[in-house]
């Protein structure tokens, strides 16, 4: 496994082995899937659309729609507006969707053909049906990664569509930031509990993880609804989850809407969840309910019940900015040591951040899995954690490995519990506990193979 | 089409109607009833895709490196682009690899690109890839490096073949490019174009080392998804038939380096190899014809006809014997399957072959294929070889490279003289040919080509068939309205599917499929029973 992988650490300028990061346009479509009747559109050649889709059906088992504007030679010469108007001409009278979310791909973006231009002129000629909207975020590829791709859609969804005016509801917007349907369940849970109106956006939950039925519904009932979209110009507040992923869209309807807004991190682990938890309960002006105190509860002496075995454990950790932020404090609080960590998504910023929070972790972003073995092999760790990739690295170093975040190819566990809030850290302290006995129960020698821990 | 929905012209008509104008001409010519197979009627194929009709297609990049090259195990692959293309790219096709020689390492783990920046755009990637290449020497020291364009490279204007040609005279080991641009042609065609001429252009010939073996051939177009390969190989061991090289399932740098040695070249996926396939025989005077080891009746085929090429009595009859043993393991298993599969219905949208060969597979279990087609394949693999000079290449196509090849004045070396091809030809033995899927199907079934989303939904609701053989983007939007769908690309992990063993692996998986309980848990009971209420809709509970 990985035999061509060495430990001797060279400096790579140009060459990338095994990523930890993709590109923006698939986080796009991400989060278009994530409003209510829309159908994202890929402004390129159909091969990034086809890739974008399997991957995203490989993580959730579900259906992945999304149409493309199929470049060919001629349009990437001249220029893809004809391609685009007929696409959506095919796509409002075959597909029917409330309103058609279009991103770029590197392709569009070199050619740099106008989009918005586009649309003016599909309007115009009576191209996109009376009550339908097309809105556009450019997501160049070779920019950030896959999660500035969803932050730029997110933002899109603000520029192109809440409204502005003095009105003021009393309702949170809440932007969840790149995580799973089963994270948003659950951000909504906390909300609800805390007992306060919010508009989540995206919300992929009710669409990528859909009942079955017996039935296709090419538009499930989940998403938010595009009224709400447009409501977040009315919010009170806005709560953006993941600095990376919503601080582009709190920023610009703060800006555009006047709706006060504020970033946190990640809900992942006790902290942050905290901060989530209490950011509503100040927002909402009520009361952290009961039960959720218990819950939290709950959390807290699991951890401490299973802290010998956690105590200064070795971890590396990868994935995308905003997940291994929060998981680096999560491990901390664990009793454990993020002996490295690292992101595939480019940011100094963000390096910074993370070097003053854990100076004793090696952190590095823009940077990729095989950095990451290269330096497992001089520094050995205890633990891994990090998407469906990382297996390869565990199996070669028998490493035990905790997966989370994106992409998750090759187990089940994502679509129906969530990483976020309480009861995703429970989760994660099972996961966690279970990958250093299940590796103690099959290695160590059968006179220390222990019943009760 | 069948008893079991309307006729396969009311099927037709009914997925044509919503479509606009322009669409529906274009649409129209893509979707056919197979009304006379033995002398099928005109198929439009292997043109651009209409855009926003939501297509299984991808792109010339993902048919050349994805699927051609790719699949080669001791070649170091450096994807020149944004990241996205080398990562999806990233051991998503199950092209199985194992190492086989000491000190081999298999690139198929690692996933290597320029991850280009914004800069790179504005001031050109040609250092990047320069000091990628060099970079992967360091590190890696591998005999061979292959670099592929994405679809930035071509516009920008970076010379990928200057690069390569300077790294090679730098670094001493064999360095190539392949411009493989993803807006290329209209599908993944594009790329196997592309990724044949470049195989033949820098590989193929590079070592004349005479082969050990007694039969000695190479299966073209054939990528080992899920051991398929390894399932072929173990056969034609049995049968003492050598493979000097697969292309390019499992594959090594070295074996296709050798390819021109062998005495025959069989062709499994026409559509991906059939230009090598041409090629080798041009310049090396090497035969080609096509087989399908997919399907018992397939695979016997298949080994029957090449023993009757080497034409000794004792190939011949160790091939039966082989074939004898085989079915002997095969036939409890498909006697037993038969019994549940005998008259269900499927259909098959692959590709640009297996739509044809699993056809094999469907028959072997009684089970009628309804409707089939290709996203990517030309009219020759619809219609037959034969209609090759009457295909027009369109404005689309007509960029990607057409090689002249020639004879080669030293190598060329015709494996059988022309009076024996010619006697083997008179007893109905096919060279350079592919009959296409649409003389196989019956009568009335329904062909469509690049088949739409919608056109999927509306196959399903009109025929519900017990089966459908798809891929990924629509094996679940298949399975919401209830149709299992088997994944004849990824072969849903499973596999392989080839050859014997393969074929019962396929067998019970069908049988799987079409007899799965998890249907039946679909209603909760409060639904069944007229005296119990519905649920109540609450507030999920919170505490």
């Amino acid at each position: 496994m990985l035999e061509g992988t060495t430990a001797e650490l060279r400096e790579r300028k140009a060459l990338r082995v095994n990523p930890a990061k993709t590109c923006q346009p698939i986080g796009a479509m991400y989060a278009a899937l994530g409003v209510n009747g829309c159908m994202p559109h890929s402004h390129g050649s159909q091969g990034c659309c086809a890739y974008h889709r399997s991957h995203l059906t490989r993580h959730y088992k579900e259906p992945v729609v999304a149409t493309t504007s199929s470049f060919t030679e001629g349009a990437s010469v001249f220029g893809g507006m004809a391609n685009l108007t007929s696409a959506l001409e095919n796509i409002f009278t075959i597909y029917e969707p409330e309103i058609v979310a279009v991103h770029t791909t590197c392709l569009s973006e070199v050619i740099g053909d106008d989009i918005p231009t586009i649309i003016k002129k599909a309007i115009e000629s009576g191209k996109i049906p009376e009550g339908k909207t097309v809105i556009h975020a450019n997501t160049p590829s070779f920019v950030g990664s896959h999660v500035t791709g969803f932050s730029n859609q997110c933002e899109a969804f603000v520029k192109y569509l809440a409204e502005t005016g003095d009105t003021r509801k009393n309702t949170i917007t809440i932007f969840p930031g790149f995580v799973d349907p089963s994270d948003m369940r659950e951000i909504k849970r906390l909300a609800t509990a805390v007992g306060v109106e919010f508009i989540l956006a995206p919300d992929a939950s009710d669409v990528l993880d859909t009942p079955y039925d017996g039935h296709y519904k090419m538009y499930p009932d989940g998403g938010t609804k595009i009224s709400d979209l447009r409501e977040m110009g009315h919010t009170m507040v806005s709560i953006g989850l993941g600095p990376l992923a919503s601080t582009a869209a709190v920023t610009s309807l703060q800006k555009k809407c006047g709706v006060e807004g504020k970033i946190a991190e990640l809900p992942i682990g006790v902290r942050a969840t905290d901060e989530f938890v209490n950011a509503l309960r100040v927002a909402g002006d009520t009361a952290v309910p009961a039960w959720l105190d218990a819950e939290r509860g709950r959390l807290i002496d699991m951890i401490s019940d299973m802290s010998q075995y956690l105590h200064k454990k070795k971890v590396a950790i990868f994935g995308d900015p905003d997940h291994v932020s929060s998981m680096i404090d999560f491990v901390t609080e664990l009793g454990m040591e993020a002996s490295i960590a690292i992101t595939g998504t480019p940011g100094k910023k963000w390096e910074r951040k993370m070097k003053a929070k854990a100076p004793n972790t090696e952190v590095k972003a823009f940077s990729d899995l095989h950095y990451l073995h290269q330096w497992i092999k001089n520094n050995p760790v205890d633990l891994l954690m990090g998407n469906t990739y990382g297996k390869y690295v565990a199996r070669a170093e028998d490493i035990p490995f905790v997966r989370f975040g994106f992409p998750m190819l090759d187990r089940v566990g994502h679509r129906a519990f969530p990483l976020v809030g309480y009861a995703g850290a429970m989760r994660m302290v099972e996961k966690i506990t279970d990958a250093f006995f299940d590796r103690d129960d099959r290695l160590l020698p059968d006179h220390e193979v222990e019943l009760v821990q | 089409m069948g008893p079991t929905g309307p006729s396969a012209a009311e099927a037709r008509e009914k997925m044509l109607d919503i479509y606009p104008k322009k669409t529906l001409r274009k649409r129209s010519k893509q979707m056919m009833v197979n009304e006379n197979p033995s002398t099928p009627a005109e198929i439009g194929a292997n043109s651009r895709t209409v855009p926003g009709i939501i297509t299984q297609r991808g792109c010339s990049y993902a048919g050349c490196k994805g699927v051609v090259i790719g699949p080669i195990y001791d070649i170091l692959h450096i994807t020149h682009g944004p990241i996205g293309c080398g990562y999806y790219s990233w051991l998503s096709r199950r092209n199985f690899t194992k190492i086989r020689n000491e000190g081999e390492t298999n690139y198929l783990q690692y996933s290597m690109s320029t991850d280009m920046q914004e800069n790179h755009i504005v001031f050109g990637g040609e250092t990047l890839l320069k000091d990628a290449i060099q970079e992967a020497y360091d590190e890696f020291k591998p005999k061979a490096i292959s670099v592929y364009a994405t679809c930035p490279v071509g516009l920008i204007g970076d010379d990928i073949h200057a690069v390569c040609k300077e790294m090679k005279a730098k670094l001493g080991i064999n360095i190539f490019g392949f411009s493989c641009e993803g807006y290329k042609g209209v599908s993944q065609s594009a790329g196997h174009h592309i990724a044949n001429n470049g195989v033949f252009k820098n590989m193929i010939g590079l070592d004349d080392t005479p082969s050990k073996g007694e039969y000695t051939i190479n299966i073209l177009g054939e990528y080992n998804i899920g051991g398929d390969a390894w399932e072929i190989d173990r056969i034609l061991a049995l049968c003492g038939i050598k493979i000097i090289g697969t292309l390019s399932g499992g594959v090594t740098y070295d074996e296709i380096c050798n390819a021109h040695m062998a005495d025959l070249n069989v062709v499994m996926c026409h559509r991906s190899i059939n230009y090598m396939a041409e090629m080798m025989e041009t310049k090396f005077g090497i035969p080609w014809f096509k087989v399908n080891f997919i399907g018992l009746e397939g695979t016997k085929k298949s080994l029957r006809k090449i023993a009757q090429y080497f034409g000794e009595k004792k190939l011949i009859d160790r091939v039966e014997e082989v074939i004898a043993a085989e079915m002997s393991e095969v036939r409890p298993v498909i006697e037993d399957v038969k019994t549940r599969t005998n008259g269900k219905t499927a259909a098959l949208f692959v590709g640009g072959s297996r739509a044809h060969h699993y056809q094999d597979l469907f028959e072997d279990m009684e089970m009628k294929v309804i409707a089939a087609g290709y996203e990517f394949a030309h009219r020759d693999d619809y219609e037959g070889r034969e209609v090759l000079p009457s295909i027009k290449v369109d404005a689309d196509s007509r960029n990607i490279e057409e090689l002249t090849i020639e004879e080669d004045p030293e190598r060329f070396n015709l494996r059988k003289t022309v009076d024996r091809k010619k006697s083997l030809e008179e007893s109905g033995f096919a060279f350079s040919d592919y009959e296409g899927m649409l003389k196989q199907m019956k009568k009335d079934t329904l062909v469509i080509d690049d088949i739409s989303h919608h056109e999927m939904e509306k196959l399903i609701e009109l025929y519900k068939p017990d089966v459908i053989g798809s891929g990924v983007k629509d094996k679940y939007v298949i399975e919401k309205m209830g149709v299992p769908c088997k994944q004849l690309h990824s072969y849903d992990y499973g596999g392989p599917y080839a050859g014997f063993k393969g074929a019962i692996n396929f067998f019970k998986e069908i049988d799987r499929m079409t007899s799965s309980r998890v249907w039946e848990l679909t209603r909760a009971p409060w639904h069944e029973a007229d005296e119990a209420p519905e649920a109540t809709v609450s507030e999920e509970v919170t505490a």
